[in-house]
């Protein structure tokens, strides 16, 4: 099974409720971290890394020797990352989506491919469960290709719990696609809720089943409560605002390990998951 | 003209309740919301839209089955298997690269341009907003936020205003980098937690690769002091300017219930004090 926790709003708790639900189930768990661009899991979850990949995404590189100056390159490109420029073709590696299409078209076979590097993969363990992230490369715009990596990793017939980014746009989309559950954890204010409905309507173009986690359950207004009735998502958990469990997190422990008693919750949250996603 | 852009790494760490507070206590500038993927500064600007445009940008391939005669070639074409086995195309998946209908040898593939949000000029209480709605699970959020910083210039100009106060989204990808260029400076919030420590140090290095001035304050600094003093430390290592700390404070999160910024709320407030300070040191840092 595929469990996906997303939020719309960040800072919500998705980090915090992946790995504690991932360490409360214990065995048979992978982890996977796809929120690339600022990837937290690690922090918390302390795996030993055992395997680092580069990734790379295939861009254009030009023969001049063979190159006519034809420009359908430059013409089928939809992202303006090939162009000539008088007597030379210039390829723009930042830009290109890496679609293969300048490579298709050219009439003189003098494009091939070369790699741009989107970020690293690493894959590891902490105890008995699985552990992947990918780290965006600094500089680098794209995330989705190096999401997709990610999720490569995901076995079948284990439990795969994604830690998605935050937004709801195609970062947040590969990182829910083909889950079998999405987990929305929010917040019970005007920001969370906002985001929460945006974070909804994603997941219902994509057909998942959804419930929710309400965390700092205690601190903000009872709408998300009213809008999680009308639209018939269930509560799955709520964690009400505690110092401690703050303070546990800003240390980059696990709050199942400092507060023991939260394990039994972690595992029941599982376990209603499991229930709504059959 | 100057542009602050508010930024963070990571996310919900208190950007729009600061730069809502900074909208209190700045004066001739234009408010431009570039979180377009889950825009909430409207919720306390509470904006009067004066106008309203569509966002157009991308393309998205459609196949008309009449024409298609399932050659395969747009499908073994495609590198991103947004073609099914019955020549549908999935517009989740499709990249809008337009190779199958550059190929399709019987003209069979549209490639209509797509709307994908709306962008809004509008009036607040605090003067001019510009700001947007991206589709939910719609791309180019980067083309977004270049849009809309550039009609938060255009409405700095047109109203003669020397600031324009941009609140950032969280990440360091294709949104944020659309909201650095040109950026007088970035103002990092960051939080006392192992992880808004590593998420500020990726956003910091990410500036300096772009060459932006940047500044870092600590919101609820002191639930961790020890992380909060080791953001300052790397702060001050790699030149960015440490700009001030903010208590934890519930003020703010009941400021955000009642559509208020923080200093219209209860500007005694230890956090709001705190915010103004933190506004003082940027306004003198960057000179308006």
């Amino acid at each position: 099974m595929i469990i996906s926790i997303a939020s719309g709003k960040g800072g919500t708790g998705k980090t915090t409720v992946a790995t504690n639900m991932a360490v409360s189930v214990g065995t048979d768990v992978q982890v996977l971290d796809c929120d690339v661009e600022e990837p937290n899991a690690h922090l918390f979850l302390h795996p030993t890394i055992e395997e680092i990949q580069t990734i790379t995404t295939p861009v254009p590189e030009v023969d001049m020797a063979k190159c006519t100056l034809c420009g359908k390159c430059g013409e089928i490109c939809q992202f303006k990352a090939i162009v000539v420029i008088g007597e030379t073709v210039l390829p723009f590696h930042e830009m290109c989506h890496s679609c293969g299409g300048c490579m298709e078209v050219c009439p003189e076979k003098a494009i091939t491919e070369a790699g741009r590097e989107m970020g690293v993969i690493e894959r590891g363990h902490r105890n008995g469960m699985e552990f992947v992230h990918g780290k965006l490369r600094v500089g680098e715009a794209m995330s989705p290709p190096l999401i997709r990596k990610v999720r490569e990793y995901a076995r079948p017939g284990a439990l795969t719990i994604i830690d998605a980014p935050p937004g709801t746009s195609c970062p947040v989309i590969a990182s829910m696609k083909g889950a079998d559950f999405v987990l929305l954890v929010t917040e019970p204010t005007p920001f969370g809720l906002h985001d929460l409905k945006l974070a909804v309507g994603a997941v219902r173009i994509l057909g998942i089943p959804c419930g929710l986690v309400i965390n700092r359950s205690d601190m903000g207004n009872d709408e998300v409560w009213t809008y999680a009735r009308q639209e018939g998502i269930p509560i799955l958990m709520e964690i009400p605002f505690d110092r401690r469990i703050a303070e546990v997190y800003s240390r980059g422990e696990m709050i199942v390990e400092a507060m023991p008693e939260w394990k039994e919750k972690f595992l029941d949250l599982y376990h209603r998951i499991e229930k709504l996603a059959a | 003209m100057k542009e602050i852009v508010v930024i963070s790494g990571k996310g919900g760490t208190g950007k729009t309740s600061i730069v809502s507070a900074f909208a209190s206590f700045a004066e001739n500038k234009v408010l431009c919301d570039a979180d377009v993927d889950a825009a909430d500064l409207h919720l306390i600007m509470n904006p009067t839209i004066r106008e309203r445009h569509d966002f157009q940008s991308g393309y998205t391939a459609i196949i008309h089955r009449d024409k298609c005669t399932e050659c395969g070639l747009c499908r073994d074409l495609c590198r991103w298997h947004a073609i099914s086995e019955d020549f549908v195309v999935d517009p989740i998946e499709c990249e809008g690269c337009g190779v199958c209908y550059y190929f399709c040898p019987e003209k069979a593939i549209d490639f209509p341009l797509n709307t994908c949000g709306e962008w809004y000029i509008s009036d607040t209480r605090f003067g001019p907003m510009a700001h947007a709605r991206l589709g939910i699970a719609e791309e180019n959020s980067g083309k977004l936020v270049s849009l809309i910083r550039q009609q938060g210039k255009v409405l700095a100009e047109q109203n003669n205003l020397n600031l324009l106060l941009t609140d950032g989204p969280p990440g360091i990808g294709c949104p944020v980098i659309a909201s650095l260029g040109g950026a007088a400076a970035v103002l990092i919030v960051s939080e006392p937690t192992v992880s808004g420590r590593h998420d500020m140090e990726r956003v910091a290095e990410l500036a300096a690769f772009f060459r932006i001035p940047s500044m870092v304050c600590v919101n609820k600094f002191d639930l961790n002091p020890e992380q909060g003093e080791a953001i300052e430390a790397f702060a001050r290592d790699k030149n960015v300017r440490v700009m001030g700390r903010v208590p934890f404070d519930p003020v703010f999160t009941r400021a955000m219930v009642q559509g208020q910024t923080i200093a219209e709320f209860d500007s005694g407030s230890e956090g709001c004090q705190a915010v103004r300070k933190i506004w003082e040191n940027l306004a003198e840092d960057i000179g308006i």
